[in-house]
């Protein structure tokens, strides 16, 4: 079957709503694109399912042939799979048949799936091999004669799996992922996945109660970083004179903050003591070896933060590896799929190292828990205030990039997303 | 693993649950004390229940069924609790809550010298400003409790989450 047809089309959704204008000033955001259910479905139609790769899941997810997971491009669930001769495929899981979503489990591993309502059958392809009484029986009833099962298999998508990476496009007409993540990204790409074998330690899932975008402005936004954070400043992890630099792609939809922690505990400058309400001095931790770094980057910068468009993020702080899926769920929602990773070379005690540190990040992370929060108090007053326009000013976008009191990631983000969106 | 000893163990060992009657209600009394210092906000109090060597996480149950280690807090060591609390009470940002934590169904499974094992539900409601009441996590806690000087402490909790899909973010241990 031709594996990537059978999606819905560019501009099969209605033209942009007449009644929303995009301020004059660039430099504004309006409400309407976290709450106004139109732009939503636009962007499953001219994002997720446009010219764009999709992040879908890490190959040390399914690390065995037959392995698979549940997954999602934009809001439509997905299966994603490990074949016997450990080629990887996405295809959408709801029967051709009826449309019930058949996989119900996390994980597992399988020879086929088998829609439990009337047992349709497809392989770890998303290829349809089975339909029950297809020919009727006693020679009444059954399929009619022309019915050909290769062409009633599952929705598949075109799938790249780049250093351990698998993402999935519906288009047929996407660049290779290298080329879609550009040389700048690529090179901090490839530093997070350097090519050497995985071990996933396990996974976090949150509802957030916010629209998707904000989760990848938070990551294009370091100016939060050492005010919302004061975990990371109060115990000498991140302070704003760290040296940093953020790099955005050409277009602008990707982009990557990095930065470097000095040896021993960071100077808190007299500005970081006046600007940070939250800040306390000469504090440390009862156990300060879970922020112990334990080099295994061949890069300069102790940390990278990387969103790549239009669901993923991917993180390398000291050595917590991890990444974020995006699930749209409605303007107003977000389900967050969380891959912690290792290395197979890593021994137990670097195993236990990686578990400390992530108690950090993820939604019962000392970071994790105030991004949410905050991101959930823009959304609640998006909702329910009186409409106005977000302010992204800070920062200039002709300056050096090795400032972080800047929002010009965000700028290039909706520069990028009007265009995509033709807003 | 403390509840691969759990399922080996016939549930209908009579003779050891009237045996163990007096160590469960003790084993309650402490969890009322433990559920009333959370509920309370009292993250350093909460340090003080575990011993010093402590293991506790709190882990999805899918992770934890196909032995993937992660927690979504994984401390060793008293420390690492300590360090928690105070981070809970200095420096994170998070929205007001009233938290109301049920605990029951408590099992003693096993008692050897100073060393109990036990497991129990628990079940964390939690309730935001103008919000309604909701169930943060429903879970289990497999426990290995110390008896030091005269007094239970827990060596080690595993709060296994059936709830994978958190509601947001957990601030407060369970």
């Amino acid at each position: 079957m031709d594996g990537t047809s059978g999606f819905p089309a560019n501009g099969s959704v209605a033209g942009a709503p007449a009644d929303l204008v995009w301020p004059a000033d660039e430099w504004e955001v309006p409400d309407w694109v976290y709450t106004d259910r139109r732009i939503y479905e636009r962007e499953q139609e001219r994002i997720f399912f446009g010219r764009h790769w999709n992040f879908v899941g890490l190959e040390c997810e399914v690390p065995k042939p037959g392995d698979y997971i549940r997954s999602y491009v934009g809001e439509v669930p997905v299966v994603v799979t490990r074949d016997m001769e450990n080629g990887f495929h996405v295809f959408e899981n709801r029967c051709a048949h009826r449309g019930a979503e058949y996989c119900r489990e996390y994980r597992g591993n399988t020879e086929r799936f088998v829609c439990p309502y009337h047992n349709w059958t497809y392989d770890l392809a998303g290829d349809l091999v089975a339909v029950p009484f297809r020919r009727g029986v006693k020679g009444k009833g059954g399929m009619p004669p022309g019915f050909d099962m290769a062409e009633h298999g599952l929705r598949q998508f075109r799938v790249s799996a780049y250093r351990g990476v698998i993402f999935a496009t519906a288009r047929e007409d996407m660049e290779p992922i290298e080329d879609y993540l550009g040389p700048e990204i690529r090179e901090q790409f490839d530093i997070i996945f350097d090519g050497t074998e995985q071990v996933l330690l396990g996974l976090h899932r949150n509802i957030l109660p916010g629209n998707w975008k904000l989760y990848q402005e938070n990551l294009k936004d370091p100016y939060h970083a050492t005010l919302l954070h004061t975990y990371l400043t109060t115990f000498g992890l991140f302070v704003t004179s760290n040296e940093s630099d953020i790099l955005v792609d050409p277009v602008g939809r990707h982009s990557a903050l990095l930065s470097r922690r000095p040896q021993g505990r960071p100077d808190v400058s007299e500005e970081d003591r006046a600007q940070i309400a939250a800040y306390r001095e000469g504090l440390k931790l009862n156990d300060e070896s879970v922020l112990n770094f334990v080099r295994e980057f061949d890069s300069s910068w102790s940390g990278a933060a990387m969103t790549i468009w239009p669901n993923m993020t991917a993180l390398r702080q000291t050595n917590i590896l991890n990444t974020r899926l995006i699930v749209p769920r409605g303007p107003n929602e977000l389900m967050m799929i969380w891959a912690v990773f290792g290395r197979a070379s890593d021994d137990e005690a670097m195993t236990r190292h990686r578990l400390r540190q992530n108690n950090i990040f993820g939604p019962g992370g000392f970071l994790g828990i105030e991004d949410n929060e905050a991101l959930k108090f823009v959304q609640d007053g998006l909702r329910r205030s009186m409409p106005r326009v977000g302010l992204a000013l800070l920062g200039d976008d002709e300056e050096e990039t090795d400032t972080i009191i800047t929002e010009r990631a965000i700028r290039a983000m909706y520069r990028y997303y009007r265009e995509s969106m033709a807003l | 693993m403390t509840e691969t000893a759990t399922a080996d163990k016939p549930r209908e060992a009579r003779a050891d649950r009237t045996a163990f009657r007096d160590l469960r209600l003790e084993i309650e009394e402490f969890h009322f004390d433990y559920a009333d210092a959370l509920e309370r906000g009292e993250v350093e109090q909460w340090c003080e229940f575990f011993t010093d060597d402590a293991f506790y996480c709190i882990i999805a149950r899918d992770n934890h069924e196909s032995g993937l280690p992660l927690g979504l807090v994984y401390c060793e060591g008293k420390g690492m609790l300590k360090d928690r609390a105070f981070a809970l009470r200095n420096t994170e940002m998070y929205a007001p809550r009233y938290l109301n934590l049920q605990i029951n169904n408590v099992r003693v499974h096993e008692a050897a010298g100073s060393t109990i094992r036990a497991e129990a539900n628990y079940l964390l409601l939690e309730t935001l400003v103008e919000e309604p009441s909701r169930i943060q996590q429903v879970g289990k806690y497999y426990d290995v409790f110390e008896r030091v000087d005269g007094r239970l402490l827990i060596a080690e909790r595993k709060c296994v989450y059936d709830s994978v899909v958190i509601n947001n973010c957990l601030v407060f241990p369970v």
